[in-house]
């Protein structure tokens, strides 16, 4: 007991000195308390600048959600970064397309309107210094493009999105972006909608481009390819005219046709001439034109290259070689073309000789037969024997001549044909040169649009990897999206199923209990009527009831009062109507009424059967009764002789006594004389007393007595039947007042 | 009427002592005349008798009620 007690006392103790030293060290608590919200309030802070200075996308956020948190971080931070510049990848500078046999073929053309070959070296040598440094040129820029590429290539995991925008189909690019966006949070990103909306721009202005481009380059191929066409049309027809004239000029050299044919020939061999010449011509106007939209197609490829839009790319590529194609065909028809001259030429030559010759022959023929027409070659039946052996003899001569002719020429054969060998292996050389300079030409640019093919498949290819990579990244990413989404959604959808539900649980409860209310309400509302209702029918019942009592109160009274009447009705000395009626009727009238049954019950049968005397009548009896008792004042059971009849008439007239007198209150034995009995009767009758007086009248004895019998009687009744009638009609009263409602 | 008995009671016997006087006084006369030859003896005594009776009469008449009714009981 005495342990628990210390230990209560010592606990109490404690928890005094707990609470002491809590007391006490409130203070710093309080202080410790204070520093440890400032330190977590401050940590907030700065943690979240810190945050946001590396988190530019939670800086705003941050901003968005929090108001002049904006300022606050331009404080803290400076101004929020700048959206990012896409790197715009240049491709490689692009040297403009050398149309390399431009210069060579304006050359060429010229060459055989100039007849100089000893010129084709100089200039030969020219273009091909000059397509050296380009041909390296090109190589090196294809290589350079190449590893532009590749570089590019390399450089697009790195790069960020907007980079490669450029290369990168716009439509795959808000996906790359957005992509790159998620994986590189290094680089700052501009927002997505002025991403989008440059790139858009961007798209815009490259479908623009690109449209005006392939416009131009189409528009310009076209014409390039009209003109080439005609030009090699034109060079077709060239050599064609060549051919034929050269034909023409063989057949006009085979001399074997007649003559007068020859003449024709000749004129069509003119024609031909003209033609050719006609036919170079044009071919000559042909291809400069052609050279010259070549040209232009050169230029404008180039500026489509410039304009480093990758979509154009094949259609570059296409119209390069395009260019090529026709540049090369027309190469082909101009060389096609230039052999036809130079063998053209050869015969020409041939056919100088030969005209030459047969000018000479003809010459001499016509020295031989000088009437022989020109044409020799026509006539067939139209000469002479003579003539014609002079022609034989001639021809011999001729003949011998040409042999001899062509022995000397056999001779100078050799030189000739090693001159022309000579001429030839230059011609041949510079041919070979042209050719080949050409060739390499065309098999450089063959090898620089097959290698910008390659490049163009390679970056087609690499393009296509690269989608491909973005599009799994992109999948990947919308699955991680989609997934998250889902996940997201779901909970989204927990949360609003449990906020939906929470509302509609709080929804019907109110609703529950406004209507719980609306019911209690209406209940009580209706209990209220109800009870109103009850209290009402209650009122009205009891109203009723009360009106019923006061309408029988009322009957009763009535009756009553009717029961007084007949009372009145009472003649001077012939008694009233048999009460019976108005009982019969008071009895009727409530025969609920047990006091009023009692009471009308009570009433004597006398007075309902015959009726009772009126107390006026009674008064006036009594005074006759009171004669005739004083004149029998003396007779009772003893004295009722005659004589004492004679006696007590004398006493009664010679008895001198007040009429009236009052009676005393209390009834002494001597006050029981006849005389002083009915002198108190009188009195008490006199005053309307007429109970007192029937008392008094009941006192008297003897023949006295059996005189005023009759009028106790009467008077007994009276005075009941009054007593039950002022009985009931007190109750009547009482009842007919209790039943009045005061208003 | 009680009060009315008396009087009534006095007319009879006013009425019985008339009769009785006059019958008494006839019959006085008649057995005078008749028997006693005009005596008055007989008119007195008649009268005499016929007032003597009246008297009773009205006497018993008048204490008719005082007087006590005897019967004798019958022995069964």
């Amino acid at each position: 007991m005495i342990q628990c007690v210390c230990g209560k006392v010592k606990a109490h103790s404690l928890q005094h000195c707990r609470k002491y030293t809590t007391a006490g060290d409130s203070g710093s608590t309080a202080g410790k308390i204070v520093a440890a919200s400032l330190l977590t309030v401050g940590g907030g802070l700065g943690g979240t600048i810190l945050y946001a200075k590396w988190d530019p996308k939670f800086r705003a956020n941050v901003e968005k959600s929090v108001p002049y948190s904006d300022q606050l971080f331009e404080m803290a931070l400076g101004p929020p970064p700048p959206p990012l510049v896409p790197l715009q990848k240049k491709p490689g500078k692009i040297e403009p397309l050398q149309i390399s046999s431009l210069s060579e073929a304006s050359k060429e053309s010229k060459q055989p309107k100039a007849k100089a070959k000893k010129s084709d070296p100089a200039p030969m040598e020219a273009p091909p210094a000059v397509e050296e440094a380009p041909a390296p040129q090109t190589l090196e820029e294809a290589s350079a493009e190449a590893a532009h590429i590749i570089s590019a290539l390399g450089e697009v995991p790195s790069v960020p999105a907007p980079g490669t925008s450029d290369e990168s189909p716009p439509g795959h690019m808000a996906a790359g972006e957005e992509c790159k966006d998620h994986h590189e949070p290094v680089l700052k990103e501009r927002p997505v909608e002025e991403v989008t909306a440059r790139l858009a721009q961007q798209d815009k202005a490259e479908q623009d481009a690109l449209a005006a481009l392939t416009a131009g380059l189409e528009e310009s191929l076209g014409s390039t390819a009209k003109t080439t066409l005609q030009a090699i049309g034109a060079q077709e027809a060239a050599l064609t005219a060549i051919a034929a004239h050269t034909n023409k000029l063989k057949d006009a050299m085979d001399s074997q046709t007649p003559p007068d044919e020859k003449s024709a020939q000749w004129k069509a061999l003119n024609e031909a001439l003209s033609e050719r010449t006609r036919a170079m011509e044009e071919a000559e106007e042909a291809l400069l034109k052609a050279k010259g939209e070549l040209e232009k197609l050169r230029e404008v490829i180039n500026s489509a290259k410039q304009s480093k839009i990758d979509t154009a790319r094949p259609q570059i590529l296409a119209a390069e070689e395009n260019l090529h194609s026709m540049i090369v065909d027309l190469d082909k028809v101009v060389t096609k073309v230039q052999t036809a001259q130079t063998e053209a030429k050869i015969v020409s030559q041939y056919s100088e000789l030969v005209n030459e010759a047969k000018a000479q022959f003809q010459q001499e023929l016509a020295n031989i037969t000088p009437e022989i027409q020109a044409n020799w070659k026509g006539l067939s039946g139209k000469l002479s024997a003579d003539d014609l052996n002079s022609l034989i003899a001639h021809a011999h001569r001729r003949i011998d001549q040409l042999n001899r002719e062509l022995a000397e020429q056999r001779v100078r054969e050799q030189l000739h044909i090693e001159v022309a060998l000579e001429q030839q292996k230059l011609e041949d050389q510079k041919a070979l040169e042209r050719a080949v300079v050409s060739a390499l030409e065309h098999s450089r640019e063959d090898m620089r649009l097959e290698q910008e093919k390659k490049v163009q498949e390679v970056r087609e290819v690499m393009e296509a990897e690269m989608r491909t990579q973005l599009r799994r990244q992109a999948a990947a990413h919308t699955d991680h999206l989609r997934d998250v989404l889902k996940v997201q959604e779901q909970e989204l959808r927990e949360e609003a199923q449990e906020i939906l539900n929470s509302r509609v649980m709080e929804q019907e409860t109110h609703y529950r209990r406004l209507t719980q209310e609306q019911l209690d309400t209406f209940t009580l509302d209706m209990n209220a009527a109800y009870a109103r209702l009850k209290g009402i029918e209650e009122a009205i019942d009891s109203h009723v009831i009360a009106e019923e009592e006061a309408r029988k109160a009322h009957q009763l009274w009535l009756s009553v009062e009717a029961l007084n009447y007949t009372l009145k009705s009472a003649g001077a000395d012939s008694p009233t109507e048999p009460l019976e009626g108005a009982v019969g009727v008071i009895k009727e009238s409530c025969a609920e009424n047990e006091f009023a049954q009692a009471l009308a019950t009570a009433i004597p049968e006398e007075s309902l059967s015959r009726g009772i005397y009126s107390e006026a009548s009674l008064r006036a009896r009594f005074y006759d009764i009171r004669r005739l008792a004083r004149r029998v004042a003396l007779i009772d059971e003893t004295r009722n002789s005659l004589y004492q009849y004679f006696l007590s008439y004398l006493q009664s007239i010679l008895l001198f006594e007040s009429e009236q007198v009052p009676p005393p209150a209390k009834l002494a034995p001597e006050d029981l004389d006849t005389f002083k009995l009915l002198a108190y009767a009188t009195y008490s009758i006199e005053r309307g007393d007429l109970e007192l007086a029937a008392k008094f009248v009941n006192q008297l004895r003897g023949e006295s007595q059996r005189v005023a019998q009759d009028w106790i009687k009467e008077a007994r009744l009276t005075l009941e039947t009054k007593q039950v009638i002022s009985l009931l009609s007190a109750y009547a009263n009482a009842v007919g007042l209790g039943t009045t409602q005061a208003p | 009427m009680s009060e009315k008995e008396l009087g009534q009671k006095w007319d009879r016997c006013l009425a019985d002592c008339a009769v009785k006087l006059g019958t008494g006084l006839g019959l006085g006369i008649v057995f005078s005349v008749v028997f006693f030859k005009r005596r008055t003896w007989p008119i007195v005594f008649g009268t005499g008798l016929g007032l003597g009776m009246a008297y009773s009469n009205c006497q018993n008449d008048l204490r008719s009620h005082y007087v006590l009714h005897s019967k004798v009981a019958k022995e069964e």
